[in-house]
């Protein structure tokens, strides 16, 4: 623990960034993109490391009761409300963002989630799923995720399951991006020091990459 | 907007080299993997699939250096086939970076293979890959087979119907190979894609039979989701760009 107040911003220094490993997939994506943008990354499941970093990402990928279960396996959840709270920057990735919900139903099993937007999980109504492709999204103005991206920029998306209906994050004061596959969906979240990300910036080439360096902007540089 | 058709080079690897040769300009190392994939990543292409023949099992751990290697420095999707017969073995090719993976023969022995990788990992990560032929009359009720042996085995093993199952048991893909097309260059099987897409909900990959830019637009209008392409962009006989814009022409998004 370092004590670093926050906003001491250095903005040329690297940020330290902890990808959080809780038994869920695709780390090694999400190190290296996060590397190749500028970032000092670390992929632990300590949560003391969690806690100090200058910025968390929560991967997942797979069910969100596994997910869930998951993060309260390493005792995770307090940490990621705790740095929310602090005005300390955490970014969510597919599941990782679907998990900060209230719950998500799968199979008509629903699961609570760690609560920190409002808002329900649930499979997209769609005829072809899982949405996998490279789709555009609707970017709210004033976006720091989307910001200098053109508009018809594409992102990598793998999941069946979303968040449809945006209205009570959006009363809660969040900037949403949605996506369309056959029906509307929650593809972006920023609201205060949490942003979540349906898709997948580290697979999604440079588009990707430019969106990940919007968001390491936003990281205060620890000293 | 709707999301994007995707294009999908793939590359045949064995012992940690690119086979089937390619002709790139501006290659160091053209048997390279991890380099022609950064340099498809830089044409456009969507996604990779790397296709594992190594016939020695003691060269899968050089797979694994080429899939670690090519997470790294290339950001878009990679799917990784041949030679997955457990569930261990796709959390090895997961860890080392992949992500999605092609299951084939392991699933047609024991097709519970498909519901435990779908219940560790997510029906995403799953992609189900069929080499399919046209049956001999009367064997299959559509007319299709499922083959092993790079197409010269028959398994009697009704195509259509272990593409719906296999959907079923948690495939999140079907990449749909067709060997009577493949190397004919004369287009994709159109009958064999519209037959899948009727009885699956999954993304369809359709693969086989590519040899001009024209022969793309007709695989997705028959259903496909996606199309994958060895030889033709190898040989520089196509660009991924080339491809996109015969498909932008015909109407279908992409990237």
């Amino acid at each position: 623990m370092t004590g670093r107040p926050d906003g001491g911003a250095a903005p040329g220094g690297r940020r330290r960034i902890v990808v959080l490993d809780y038994g869920s997939g695709n780390l090694r994506s999400a190190e290296r993109a996060l590397a190749a943008a500028g970032a000092d990354v670390v992929v632990t499941g300590d949560l003391a490391a969690a806690a100090d970093a200058d910025g968390l990402v929560v991967p997942g990928v797979g069910a969100f009761a596994a997910c869930v279960a998951g993060i309260e396996a390493i005792g995770a959840g307090p940490v990621i409300a705790g740095r929310v709270a602090a005005g300390r920057p955490v970014l969510g990735i597919c599941v990782g963002m679907q998990i900060l919900f209230e719950s998500g139903d799968e199979h008509g099993v629903v699961t609570k989630g760690l609560g920190l937007l409002p808002g329900s999980v649930t499979r997209l109504a769609a005829a072809r799923l899982p949405h996998m492709g490279w789709n555009t999204v609707q970017a709210p103005v004033g976006s720091v995720l989307f910001a200098g991206l053109p508009a018809d920029s594409r992102f990598y998306f793998v999941h069946s399951y979303a968040v449809g209906d945006a209205a009570a994050l959006t009363a809660s004061g969040a900037r949403v991006t949605t996506a369309h596959h056959d029906c509307d969906f929650v593809a972006a979240v920023e609201r205060g020091a949490l942003s979540a990300a349906q898709f997948h910036p580290e697979k999604s080439a440079e588009t990707g990459a430019a969106l990940l360096r919007n968001w390491l902007a936003t990281v205060p540089a620890g000293d | 907007m709707t999301v994007a058709v995707r294009v999908i080079p793939c590359l045949d690897v064995d012992a940690g080299r690119v086979v089937k040769g390619v002709n790139f300009l501006d290659l160091r190392d053209a048997g390279d993997p991890v380099e022609l994939a950064a340099a498809y990543d830089r044409a456009g292409a969507d996604e990779l699939t790397f296709l594992d023949v190594t016939a020695s099992s003691s060269d899968r751990g050089t797979m694994l250096d080429v899939v670690r290697r090519t997470a790294e420095s290339v950001f878009i999707p990679l799917t990784v086939g041949g030679g997955v017969r457990t569930v261990a073995d796709v959390d090895t090719l997961l860890r080392a970076g992949a992500d999605k993976i092609g299951v084939n023969t392991a699933a047609i022995a024991r097709p519970e293979l498909l519901a435990e990788i779908a219940e560790r990992f997510g029906r995403q990560v799953l992609v189900l890959s069929l080499d399919v032929r046209r049956a001999p009359a009367g064997t299959t009720a559509s007319g299709f087979e499922v083959t092993t042996h790079g197409g010269r085995r028959g398994t009697g093993l009704d195509a259509v119907e272990w593409a719906r199952r296999g959907a079923e048991l948690g495939a999140g893909e079907i990449l749909l190979n067709s060997m009577d097309a493949d190397g004919t260059k004369a287009g994709f099987d159109l009958e064999l894609i519209g037959a899948v897409r009727r009885v699956v909900d999954v993304p369809v990959v359709a693969s086989g039979g590519a040899g001009a830019a024209a022969h793309f637009p007709p695989a997705i209008g028959a259903g496909a989701d996606a199309v994958l392409a060895a030889s033709v962009f190898h040989f520089g006989e196509l660009t991924v760009a080339e491809v996109k814009d015969v498909l932008r022409g015909a109407g279908h998004p992409v990237r």
